[in-house]
């Protein structure tokens, strides 16, 4: 264990952790390519990560670093699910914009 | 000796061939159908005969399979109970409908719905076997309601038609109404006894002698009218005319020997009630007089032959009542047994010339057929002369019981016996127009060429023609002395010495002048128009046309309840109040959705910023209590604090 982790209190884990969490929920809200909505995405499941693994350093329970096995996971398999789908509405609209593909609605 | 396992049997095996031809039938091939169907009525009426061998020994069998009802002080039992009287009564109804289903097996053969048919037929049985050895008037009520449903299957069994459809539905609502009658009766029975176990009822009246009138009147009233209904008697007759659009069987089985007699034995089941009401009893005396002669007249100037037969059901379902209102059940019963064999046979005999004719039933194009027919003629004439009550048919006897019993109550039994005497007459003249229209003179439908029945319907009709023959000769005393415990004993003194004897002479006689009325008029000059119609018109046009009743009860009843149901019911609370609710709440929703829709843009954008907008407010609330509290501020205001 190295010393020098403890030397930083948990809140500046926290405070990072909830600034990427913003910027991830900023750009998933202002950025129009589909692509950089994607990347916020996964900007907001690693903060969320980096709180889950705070925690579990600081009750040293175990249960939050496993947790974040299983987020990491979920996120590989939603990248793979999600990019496959983003190529597809490509090929089939020759854009990425947001605003665009709004066919859900009645 | 298991007797709770023996009465369960006799409603149950019908049942199981009803189920067994209701589920199976149709993938079934036809002769076992027939053996299912043949086999349940046989061997409950063997079960019975075993009963009826084991009776001497127990006189009451009161069994109990399992309580039906229990709430406070009320327990209403599953109960059977087997007495002389039921006893009687179930031979009957098995023995009678184990021949007809016989029967149907030759008659049905050809039709389509041949399963179907005998599962009707096998639920009725069970319906009815229920209705009699029912020990209380609830479960008697159960299958009072579930013989009237086998009655409308049956009537409308030729669904296609519509008249059959119709006659169904109108014996279905007629007998509602009498049915309503018998509800009421028990609840009152309920209200006043607390229990609607037959004996318990009996003992209760019977410990107060004095207890007259009142309200066991109601009650005799109340199921009267129930009586009625179902019995086709005066004013609720007119589903059982319309009732013969029913394959033909089924009009002798149900519209003629067992279920349209229930009435009677439900009289004759709580005659102890009526004992005690004299009113009621005079009621149903009157009941039954103008019913029979009521009847009786009409049934003189039908061409149908079904029909005539079936007013002259009504006409002899009236003696019974009449039978009943002078408190001769024993007599009454008798003739029930009686009529059971007779008319079963007119109607099996009539089945058998509609079958030879090819769907012919209008007498004016019958004729001749006594030497096509043989059989069914020979045994008709056995069964007329029954009805007619000639010595010595089975009938001679039951109806002669009847009015010797009506004669011996005072001057108003003797009217009761005169209005009888009048329709016996009317009964010998309308017998024997059917059977020289049918069977006398030349054929006067000579395109048709009719031929004689199979053996599978003969059998029935000889076996039954024998029982029309002999079925009296057991003698009304032997009769009602085997009845007395169920029906107490039979009035029967008499001041004059050979009275009995000069009013059986008096109905012979008449029955004889009957005759020789119709052989006057319908052998010897068959004309294109009816004797009476040339000799009145005027009468001959009311008769011809019923005295009008169903258009009267049309124009008063039915007409107004339909305008009722069209205008108010159904315009206003069905399309105002109902259809205007509807409207508002579609509407209502229909408002909302088209503000709420623009909510659904298709903007991924927009769906994010909702989203994250409610975490924050989500947030904030989680969160506002602990920050607020830091700040010192007093939550409780809002309900959300500590």
């Amino acid at each position: 264990m190295n010393p020098l982790l403890n030397e930083v209190p948990i809140a500046w884990y926290l405070l990072l952790s909830a600034t990427l969490f913003c910027l991830g929920v900023i750009g998933f809200l202002i950025k129009r390519n589909l692509i950089t909505v994607f990347m916020s995405i996964e900007l907001m499941l690693n903060a969320v990560n980096l709180s889950f693994v705070t925690f579990a350093h600081e009750w040293h329970a175990v249960k939050g670093q496993i947790f974040v096995f299983f987020v990491m996971m979920v996120a590989a398999a939603e990248a793979a699910v999600g990019l496959a789908i983003i190529i597809a509405i490509f090929r089939a609209r020759a854009t990425l914009a947001v605003d665009r593909i709004d066919l859900m609605k009645l | 000796m298991n007797a709770p396992i023996n009465l369960l049997l006799i409603p149950l095996l019908p049942l199981a061939g009803f189920l067994l031809n209701g589920i199976l039938g149709g993938r079934l091939p036809k002769w076992l159908v027939t053996t299912i169907a043949l086999l349940a009525p046989l061997a409950s009426f063997g079960v019975v005969l075993s009963a009826a061998a084991n009776l001497q020994s127990l006189p009451l069998v009161e069994t109990c399979p399992f309580p039906w009802i229990s709430v406070g002080a009320l327990h209403i039992d599953f109960s059977f109970v087997l007495d002389q009287l039921s006893l009687v009564m179930l031979l009957v109804v098995t023995g009678v409908g184990f021949l007809i289903h016989v029967y149907s097996v030759g008659y049905m053969a050809h039709e389509e719905g041949y399963s179907r048919y005998f599962c009707y037929l096998n639920l009725f049985l069970f319906f009815m076997t229920v209705l009699v050895l029912a020990g209380n008037a609830l479960l008697m009520f159960v299958g009072w309601e579930g013989v009237g449903l086998a009655s409308y299957l049956l009537i409308g069994f030729y669904f296609k038609k519509d008249s059959a459809v119709n006659a169904g539905k109108k014996a279905f609502i007629v007998n509602r109404i009498g049915d309503l009658g018998f509800l009421i009766g028990i609840f009152f029975l309920l209200a006043n006894f607390g229990t609607l176990t037959f004996s318990e009822i009996a003992a209760k009246i019977s410990a107060n002698p004095a207890w007259q009138g009142g309200v066991l009147t109601t009650i005799a009233l109340c199921l009267l009218l129930g009586a009625t209904g179902k019995s086709a008697q005066l004013p609720l007759y007119i589903w059982l005319p319309d009732a013969m659009e029913g394959p033909t069987p089924v009009s002798a089985l149900i519209h003629a020997a067992t279920m349209v007699t229930a009435g009677v034995y439900m009289i004759a089941r709580t005659h102890v009630l009526f004992d005690h009401a004299p009113f009621a009893l005079g009621v149903v005396a009157i009941v039954g007089a103008a019913t029979a002669l009521f009847a009786a007249t009409i049934g003189l100037v039908q061409t149908d032959i079904k029909r005539v037969l079936a007013y002259s059901t009504i006409s002899q379902l009236g003696y019974m009542f009449l039978g009943c209102g002078v408190a001769a059940y024993s007599a009454s019963i008798f003739h029930l047994v009686t009529h059971a064999f007779f008319k079963a046979l007119l109607f099996l005999a009539a089945g058998s010339v509609i079958h030879g004719m090819g769907g012919e039933q209008d007498l004016r194009k019958m004729g001749g057929l006594r030497r096509k027919l043989p059989v069914t003629f020979w045994t008709m004439t056995a069964a007329v002369f029954a009805i007619a009550g000639f010595f010595p048919f089975a009938g001679f006897f039951s109806k002669d019981a009847i009015l010797y019993a009506a004669f011996l109550q005072g001057p108003g039994g003797r009217a009761l016996w005169f209005v009888g005497l009048v329709t016996a007459l009317l009964t010998s003249i309308y017998m024997f127009r059917l059977w020289y229209l049918a069977f006398f003179g030349e054929s006067r439908s000579p395109e048709i060429h009719p031929h004689e029945s199979p053996w599978s319907m003969l059998g029935p009709l000889v076996i039954l023609a024998l029982l029309s023959i002999g079925g009296g000769w057991i003698g009304i005393e032997r009769f009602a002395a085997f009845l007395a415990p169920s029906t107490g004993p039979r009035i029967a003194e008499s001041t004059a010495p050979h009275l009995e004897l000069y009013l059986s002479i008096a109905a012979v006689a008449v029955a004889l002048v009957g005759w020789l009325i119709a052989d006057q008029f319908y052998r010897r000059k068959l004309t294109e128009q009816e004797p009476l119609a040339l000799a009145s018109p005027g009468a001959y046009k009311l008769l011809v046309n019923k005295y009008y009743v169903d258009e009267i009860y049309g124009a008063a009843i039915v007409t107004p309840v339909m305008a009722f149901s069209r205008y108010v019911l159904g315009w206003v609370v069905d399309v105002g109040i109902l259809g205007g609710l509807a409207w508002l709440l579609g509407g209502a929703a229909m408002f909302s959705g088209t503000l709420l829709q623009r909510w659904q843009s298709g903007n991924l954008r927009s769906y994010a910023a909702w989203l994250a907008a409610g975490a924050a407010v989500v947030l904030l609330f989680l969160t506002a209590p602990t920050l607020l509290g830091a700040a010192g501020v007093n939550l409780h205001f809002f309900g959300m604090g500590r």
